[in-house]
């Protein structure tokens, strides 16, 4: 059983949020538009924060892509009254959309702010429609949703991997948001293998995980150098 | 005192607490009409907030609670007073409770309907409410037992039950004497709700006894069931709401906003059906006093909040903390210090202000004070995430604040129908206490529970 795991080389994002597009297709996650999002009704399983360092003239934006941490201790799941919201063997912070109720206190007590409401229903005007992910269910109005490491994708890998006799090999899944970086700043994988790229950056010195100091446990780690030099 | 009191005939009484029950005014009517249509409106709100969906309400991320929770604690906490004062007041012997416990048990039992709708409300899928009830079903899907939500429903229904009990059982005697004076169909209501009490010695005697044992069960059950709501918020990882002393704050909040309800609800009933010879000024001065002591103890509670908050200066901590006091929610946090404390504690302290009228505008500013209280818990904390970039704001929309005008005028319309169907001053115990303070005239006299009862008949 794999401990699924990302790593994100924060000096390596340029904040270009192609993950966020990405999420977007292969998640099947509406546009709210820009009124509803003015309301803080983003519908984003994945945001890249922008925070500037230093003081002018010698300021720089850093940006750090925000998912779901896929906590091993999460705080989201033991709230749940109705377990819509619980931990899966493989480690994940898995939400069954049609046994939510929308009590909405997981995305209160997540501490990275990550889990996302459907306020409302959602249309696709056509053909908008054509492109939604066979693979992926359309939550309807009132359930809570949130960033699943892209499930389908390690389902299928699985799937295609016991086809053919095999266990799941490092790189066989990829989140749309690691697929589509274009700095190669995240890397997917399996964090019990020693031998992953995951497990092996995850290694640097440079790692560090967000708000580690609640003990969540995230299944995310960050990479930042302590020193910035001004190119 | 005991001079007002013991000029009544036991007819005059009879002609006062149950004439209500009989006569109607046409005031009641409008009432009745007024508060029904303001719940229609509040009920269509809801009705559109159902089918639409949450979005029409202002709630958003990272605010995901707004109104609807706010009121929910606020309606906990009033509700919370009603069965334990009157059950403190039971167990203290005190001597002048008579004519205060049951328009307090009733506050008990209408708030706790009212609040126990707003987690309901709120739910993102109200049709699927029923998933929280741990019921077997075929598929062996239960209710997490750890989440405070559960805790929160469990204690509900108890206390609900509890109360409703606690104030059914002793309105049994009343029940009879209303029976065999009235004719028609209300014979055979009030007949069929005394449950064929005759009054015989053994009846009261067990009466006591159970509510004598109800008055100490009933306490533990209303501490747990606002200690759980305090349990929603304290057990959850977020800044300002982590917080040890949240379950004894909130009861004393609960406490506090109880007895200004009451007092309110007692100024109403004694203005609309004349009963300025039952809640007479010793029992607003008491309840006044009553009421100064929770202002101290509020006060108190708050300042080791937020003191403790303030010295440890966590940056986590303290940006709900400044959103709080400094922030644009600190109109609502002076405001509450102004109404929860400022405005009501020279008002109750003063013998000369503490008057019927007194207790009344303390007891209001109270309630609107508390009302900012449970809402800047909510709205406070959820505003001010640990990460920074999520940080937002919320302001309720006209659907909860219709929601909110509907639930309200529904509490009123409660209290309105019951105390039209029922004598909201305790007709027997009034009278029992009259008789002990004639036998003994001091003004305390304790009442003992195992005391048979020859002095108290349902005729005279």
């Amino acid at each position: 059983m794999a401990k699924w795991g990302m790593v994100i080389d924060l000096d390596r994002c340029t904040g270009c949020e192609a993950c966020v597009i990405a999420c977007h297709a292969e998640n099947n996650l509406p546009i709210v538009g820009e009124e509803e999002s003015a309301k803080g009704r983003q519908h984003n399983w994945i945001r890249v924060e922008r925070y500037w360092e230093g003081e002018y003239p010698h300021i720089r934006a850093r940006f750090i892509p925000v998912l779901c941490q896929q906590c091993d201790h999460a705080p989201c799941e033991p709230v749940c009254p109705v377990y819509a919201t619980y931990h899966n063997p493989e480690g994940l912070n898995a939400q069954v959309y049609n046994r939510c109720i929308g009590t909405r206190f997981c995305a209160n007590n997540c501490p990275y702010t990550v889990r996302v409401f459907n306020w409302f229903d959602h249309h696709w005007e056509k053909p908008l429609d054509e492109q939604l992910n066979p693979d992926v269910s359309i939550r309807t109005r009132g359930m809570m949703e949130k960033c699943t490491f892209c499930i389908q994708r390690i389902h299928r890998a699985r799937h295609q991997a016991e086809d053919e006799g095999r266990d799941i090999r490092d790189g066989d899944v990829q989140p749309a948001c690691v697929q589509s970086c274009p700095t190669e700043a995240m890397v997917f994988g399996d964090l019990d293998d020693p031998d992953s790229r995951v497990s092996q950056r995850a290694r640097s010195r440079r790692a560090f995980r967000l708000l580690e100091e609640l003990g969540t446990e995230p299944s995310v780690i960050y990479l930042k150098g302590d020193e910035w030099v001004e190119p | 005192m005991s001079d007002e009191t013991g000029s009544l005939t036991t007819r005059m009484m009879h002609e006062d607490l149950i004439r209500p029950v009989v006569f109607t005014g046409r005031r009641f009517y409008l009432a009745v009409a007024l508060l029904g249509l303001i719940v229609l409106w509040g009920l269509a709100a809801w009705g559109y907030q159902v089918r639409t969906g949450m979005g029409v309400a202002g709630i958003n991320s990272p605010v995901f609670w707004g109104v609807y929770i706010a009121t929910y604690i606020f309606f906990i906490g009033i509700s919370n007073a009603g069965t334990l004062i009157s059950a403190m007041l039971r167990l203290s012997h005190a001597g002048w409770r008579h004519p205060v416990t049951r328009c307090a048990e009733a506050i008990t039992v209408f708030a706790l309907m009212v609040g126990g709708m707003f987690p309901l409300i709120h739910l993102g899928r109200v049709w699927k409410f029923y998933w929280l009830i741990p019921y077997p079903n075929e598929r062996g899907l239960w209710p997490n037992f750890h989440s405070p939500l559960v805790w929160d429903f469990m204690a509900i229904n108890t206390y609900l039950l509890g109360s409703f009990v606690y104030l059914y059982l002793p309105m049994l005697p009343d029940l009879a004497l209303i029976r065999d004076r009235v004719n028609g169909w209300r014979r055979r209501f009030y007949g069929l709700l005394a449950l064929g009490w005759s009054g015989t010695p053994v009846e009261w005697h067990r009466l006591e006894k159970a509510i004598s044992i109800l008055a100490v069960v009933i306490i533990p059950v209303a501490i747990s069931m606002h200690s759980v709501v305090a349990w929603d918020f304290s057990v959850a990882l977020k800044p300002m709401w982590h917080s040890t002393i949240f379950a004894p704050y909130f009861v004393v909040g609960a406490l506090f906003s109880g007895i200004a309800i009451l007092i309110v609800a007692m100024v109403i009933l004694r203005r609309v059906f004349h009963l300025e010879a039952y809640l007479e000024p010793i029992h607003f001065n008491n309840l006044g006093l009553l009421l100064l002591m929770f202002c101290c103890l509020w006060l108190y509670f708050t300042f080791a909040e937020y003191l403790v908050t303030w010295y440890g200066h966590l940056p986590d901590e303290m940006a709900p903390f400044r959103f709080r006091v400094e922030g644009s929610l600190a109109p609502f946090f002076w405001g509450m210090v102004l109404m929860n404390f400022v405005i009501p504690v020279p008002i109750l302290a003063v013998r000369k202000t503490r008057t019927v009228t007194g207790c009344l505008v303390a007891s209001l500013s109270i309630l609107i004070g508390m009302w900012l209280e449970r809402y800047l818990i909510v709205v406070g904390t959820l505003s001010r995430p640990r990460l920074e970039f999520a940080w937002g704001h919320y302001a309720p929309t006209w659907v909860e604040m219709s929601i909110l005008a509907g639930t309200i005028a529904y509490f009123i319309l409660l209290y309105v129908l019951f105390s039209k169907l029922f004598p909201i001053i305790s007709i027997w115990e009034f009278k029992q206490g009259r008789r002990l303070r004639e036998r003994r005239p001091t003004r305390d006299v304790p009442v003992m529970a195992d005391e048979p009862f020859p002095g108290v008949m349902l005729d005279d």
